[in-house]
C-alpha cells in the first residue's frame, strides 16, 4: 500500500474541510462590541480531527479490500461464525445458554428491560417480513410500516367496534394485512428499484394521511386508546405479569415467524424469490409467473407486519398515526440491510442492535443519534454485506 | 411431419426501426438449425419476440407438440417456457447468488406445483417432490458435465462454465426447442469444441429441437442441419451449410463487397 499517497490524500481532505467550515467555525461577528473574532483553534481542531479520521477511514478501506481479495480466492463462502454455529460441540451449549437466558429475561431485569425488548422483538418480526420483500424477492420496499398500522388499526378498531380479543384478531389482522399487501402489489408490479421504492413510500403515508384524517373511521389523530393487553384464558393479570406475558408471547411468535420464513426460503417459492432479485427477465425466462411470485412476497411479507402491529396495539394499549412514520419503515429497512440481506440469523441481529442500540446509548443524550449514524454508514462501507451474511443451503450426492 | 417451430412473415418495429422484416422461418423436430447475421441484424429481437419477452408487431408464431398446434404470440415469457420453449441468454443472465444447482431447480420451477403451504408445512408430497426436483437437477448437471460445480455459486463459476450452465438451466424446463444465443461468445477452442459436442448430444438423446445463433462460423457448419442469414431484420438467404458458403448474398453480408468484384 501507498502510504505516503494515502497519507497526502488525507492531508487535501484536511485542507479542503479546514477551508469549507473556516467561515462558520473560525469568524465570529461579536455584535456587542463590534468587533470580529478569529477562533483559529477550532480551524486547528477540524484540520487534525479531519485527517485523523480521514486517514483511518483509508486505512479501514484497504484492510477490507485485502480481505476481500483472500475471501475470493479461498473455496467455500462460510463466515467463520458460521462455521462455529455448524460445529455440533459449540452450537448445542450456546443453544442451551441461550434458551436459559430468554426465559429467565423478564424475571432476571426490569420492567422497564422486558418492555424494551418486547419492542426489539417486535422489530425483529417486522424485519424478518421485510427481508421476505426487499431480502429474498428483492422488492425495494419503503412503505412497509403501512402493513404495520393495519394490524395495529385491525385489533384497535376491531376490539372498539366488536370488542374482540387479541387473539381473534391475530390471524384476522395477519390477513387484512396479506390482502393490504396484495393491494399495493397491483399497481407497482411492473416497477424495479427506485420506482418501486417511491411508490410504496407514498402508499405508506397515505395509509397515514388516510388515518390521520378519517376522524370517523380512525378517530383521527387523537387515535385509539384503553386497547385490552393480550389475555391468558381469561385470568386477571397485573401489570407486571401481563408484561411478562407479552413478552413471552413475542418470543412465541418469533420463533413462529422463523420457522415459518426459514421454511418458505428453502422452499420453491422462496427459490423463486430470489430468483426474481437476481434476475428478472431470466427468471421469467425459466417459466416462473412473475405476478403470483411478486404478490405472494408482498402478501406474505406484509403478514408479519400485521401480527406485529397487533403485539405492538395490545403492548400500548394506545394507538394513532404518529407511530406510523416513514421513520418506522427506514427503521425496518435499515434493520434488514444491515442484518444481513436474506439471511435470518442476520436481520434477528439486526433488528436487536437497531433497537436495543439507542436504548442504551440514551446515556449519551445528544450524542445518541450521531453514533448511531456513524455507525450505520461505517457498516455499510465496510461490511455491506450486513453483520451475518446469508450463507445458501449446500447438497451432498453420493456418486452411484 | 409437422415443424416444432414455424414462424410466418414474423416483424417488430422499435419506434422508427424496423429490427425484423417479415421473417418467416422454421424448425423441425429433431433438427438443429442456426440464424446467422451481422452484428444488429436482428437475430437477439427474433428469440426475444419467440420468447415473449417483445410481443411482435406482426406475423404470428407457431409452437406444435405431440400433435398439437398453438399460436405463442402475447404470451407472457413464462407461458412460452411452459409451452415448451427454453433459451439462453447472449450477455449471461445467470442468478449469480445463487448456487449452480439451485440455478438449474429453479428451471424445474414450471414443472413442479407445490404451493406456501407445501412449503410451510412440508407434507409429504412436497418432500417427495423436492427431492426429485433435487435429483434430476443432478442428474442434468451430471449430463452437462457440471456436477463438480452444485453448491458453487454461479457466479464463482468459469465463464465457459456459466455458459453451459444457462444450458442446464434452460434443460430443466424441459423444452421442446431450445434457442441458444451465441452459446460459444467469449469460448476457447476446446471448449467450443465441447460445446459442439454437447449440442448434438441434446438434440440426440433428447430429441429436442435447436435453434442457435452463433458468430463462430465452424461451429454453425459443422453442427447444423441447416441455416438462416438474416441481414437488417430480412431473410437474406437460407440452406444447409454447403449452400450457405457458396451464397454470394452472405458473402456479400459478411464481407460488405461484391465476392466477384
Ligand atoms: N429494446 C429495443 N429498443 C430499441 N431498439 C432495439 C431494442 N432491441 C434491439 N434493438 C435494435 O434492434 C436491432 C437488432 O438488435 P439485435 O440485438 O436483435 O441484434 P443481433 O442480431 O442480436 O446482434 P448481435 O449479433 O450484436 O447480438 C439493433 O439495431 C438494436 O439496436
Ligand atoms: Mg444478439
Amino acid at each position: 500500500m501507498n502510504v505516503r499517497g494515502e497519507l497526502k490524500k488525507s492531508f487535501q481532505i484536511s485542507a479542503w474541510f479546514m477551508f469549507l467550515t473556516f467561515p462558520i467555525l473560525v469568524i465570529r461577528v461579536n455584535t456587542v462590541e463590534n468587533v470580529i473574532e478569529w477562533r483559529w483553534y477550532n480551524m486547528a481542531i477540524v484540520g487534525v480531527s479531519t485527517f485523523l479520521g480521514s486517514a483511518l477511514w483509508r486505512y479501514l478501506l484497504s484492510v477490507k479490500e485485502k480481505s476481500q481479495r483472500i475471501n475470493a480466492a479461498s473455496p467455500g463462502n462460510m463466515t467463520s461464525f458460521q462455521k462455529a454455529f455448524s460445529d455440533k460441540r459449540f452450537f448445542y451449549p450456546a443453544l442451551f445458554i441461550l434458551i436459559g437466558f430468554v426465559i429467565s429475561f423478564p424475571f432476571l431485569f426490569s420492567m422497564y428491560q422486558a418492555n424494551i425488548m418486547i419492542t426489539a422483538l417486535i422489530y425483529v418480526m417486522l424485519g424478518l417480513g421485510l427481508n421476505i420483500v426487499v431480502g429474498l424477492a428483492g422488492l425495494l420496499d419503503l412503505g412497509y410500516v403501512a402493513f404495520y398500522a393495519v394490524g395495529a388499526y385491525s385489533y384497535g378498531l376491531l376490539n372498539f367496534h366488536f370488542g374482540l380479543g387479541f387473539w381473534t384478531t391475530l390471524p384476522i389482522a395477519a390477513i387484512l394485512a396479506a390482502l393490504a399487501g396484495i393491494l399495493l402489489g397491483y399497481p407497482v408490479l411492473r416497477l424495479r428499484g427506485d420506482y418501486l421504492a417511491i411508490v410504496t413510500l407514498g402508499f405508506g403515508e397515505i395509509i397515514r394521511l388516510v388515518l390521520e384524517n378519517w376522524g370517523e373511521f380512525s378517530h383521527g389523530p387523537s387515535g385509539i386508546a384503553n386497547i385490552p393487553r393480550p389475555s391468558l384464558l381469561g385470568i386477571d393479570m397485573t401489570l407486571t405479569q401481563n408484561t411478562i406475558f407479552t413478552y413471552f408471547v413475542m418470543i412465541g411468535l418469533v420463533l413462529f415467524t422463523i420457522f415459518v420464513v426459514n421454511r418458505l426460503q428453502n422452499s420453491r417459492i422462496g427459490r423463486a424469490w430470489i430468483a426474481l432479485r437476481e434476475d428478472e427477465i431470466a427468471c421469467q425466462a425459466m417459466g416462473i409467473d412473475r405476478t403470483r411470485t411478486k404478490l405472494t412476497a408482498f402478501a406474505l411479507g406484509a403478514t408479519w407486519a400485521g401480527m406485529g402491529g397487533v403485539v405492538f396495539a395490545a403492548k400500548t394499549t394506545f394507538i394513532n398515526p404518529a407511530s406510523f412514520t416513514i421513520w418506522e419503515s427506514v427503521i425496518i429497512l435499515c434493520i434488514v440491510v444491515l442484518g444481513g440481506m436474506g439471511s435470518i440469523l442476520g436481520v434477528i441481529s439486526g433488528a436487536l442492535v437497531l433497537t436495543l442500540l439507542p436504548e442504551y446509548l440514551r446515556a449519551f443524550s445528544e450524542y445518541r443519534m450521531l453514533i448511531f449514524g456513524i455507525m450505520l454508514v461505517s457498516m455499510m462501507v465496510f461490511r455491506p454485506e450486513g453483520i451475518i451474511r446469508n450463507v445458501r443451503r449446500t447438497y451432498t450426492f453420493s456418486k452411484e | 411431419m409437422e415443424p416444432v417451430l414455424e414462424v410466418n412473415s414474423l416483424t417488430m418495429d422499435f419506434g422508427g426501426l424496423r429490427a425484423i422484416d417479415q421473417l418467416n422461418l422454421r424448425v423441425m423436430p429433431s433438427e438443429i438449425v442456426a440464424l446467422i447475421g451481422p452484428n444488429g441484424a436482428g437475430k437477439t429481437t427474433f428469440f426475444n419476440c419467440i420468447t415473449g419477452i417483445y410481443t411482435p408487431s406482426a406475423g404470428d408464431i407457431f409452437l406444435s407438440v405431440n400433435g398439437r398446434r398453438e399460436r405463442l404470440n402475447g404470451l407472457k415469457p413464462n407461458r412460452v417456457t411452459q409451452k415448451g420453449i427454453a433459451r439462453t441468454f447472449q450477455n449471461i443472465r445467470l442468478f449469480q447468488n445463487m448456487t449452480v444447482l439451485e440455478n438449474v431447480m429453479i428451471g424445474r420451477h414450471c414443472r413442479t406445483s407445490s404451493g406456501i403451504l407445501g412449503a410451510i408445512f412440508r407434507d409429504r408430497r412436497t418432500r417427495l417432490e423436492e427431492e426429485k426436483v433435487v435429483s434430476d437437477s443432478y442428474k442434468i448437471l451430471e449430463k452437462i458435465g457440471l456436477d463438480r460445480f452444485v453448491n458453487e455459486l454461479a457466479m464463482n463459476l468459469p465463464y465457459g462454465a456459466q455458459r453451459r450452465l444457462e444450458i442446464a438451466r434452460a434443460l430443466a424446463t424441459e423444452p421442446f426447442l431450445l434457442l441458444l444465443d451465441e452459446p460459444a461468445a467469449g469460448m476457447n477452442q476446446k471448449e467450443t469444441q465441447e460445446l459442439d459436442e454437447l449440442i448434438v448430444n441434446i438434440r440426440d438423446t433428447e430429441n429436442i429441437s435447436i435453434l442457435l445463433i452463433e458468430h463462430d462460423m465452424k461451429l454453425v457448419m459443422r453442427i447444423s442441419d441447416r441455416i438462416y442469414v438474416v441481414d437488417y431484420g430480412k431473410k437474406i438467404a437460407r440452406g444447409n451449410p454447403l449452400e450457405i458458403q457458396r451464397n454470394p448474398a452472405v458473402i456479400k453480408a459478411y464481407l460488405g463487397e461484391d465476392p466477384d468484384a
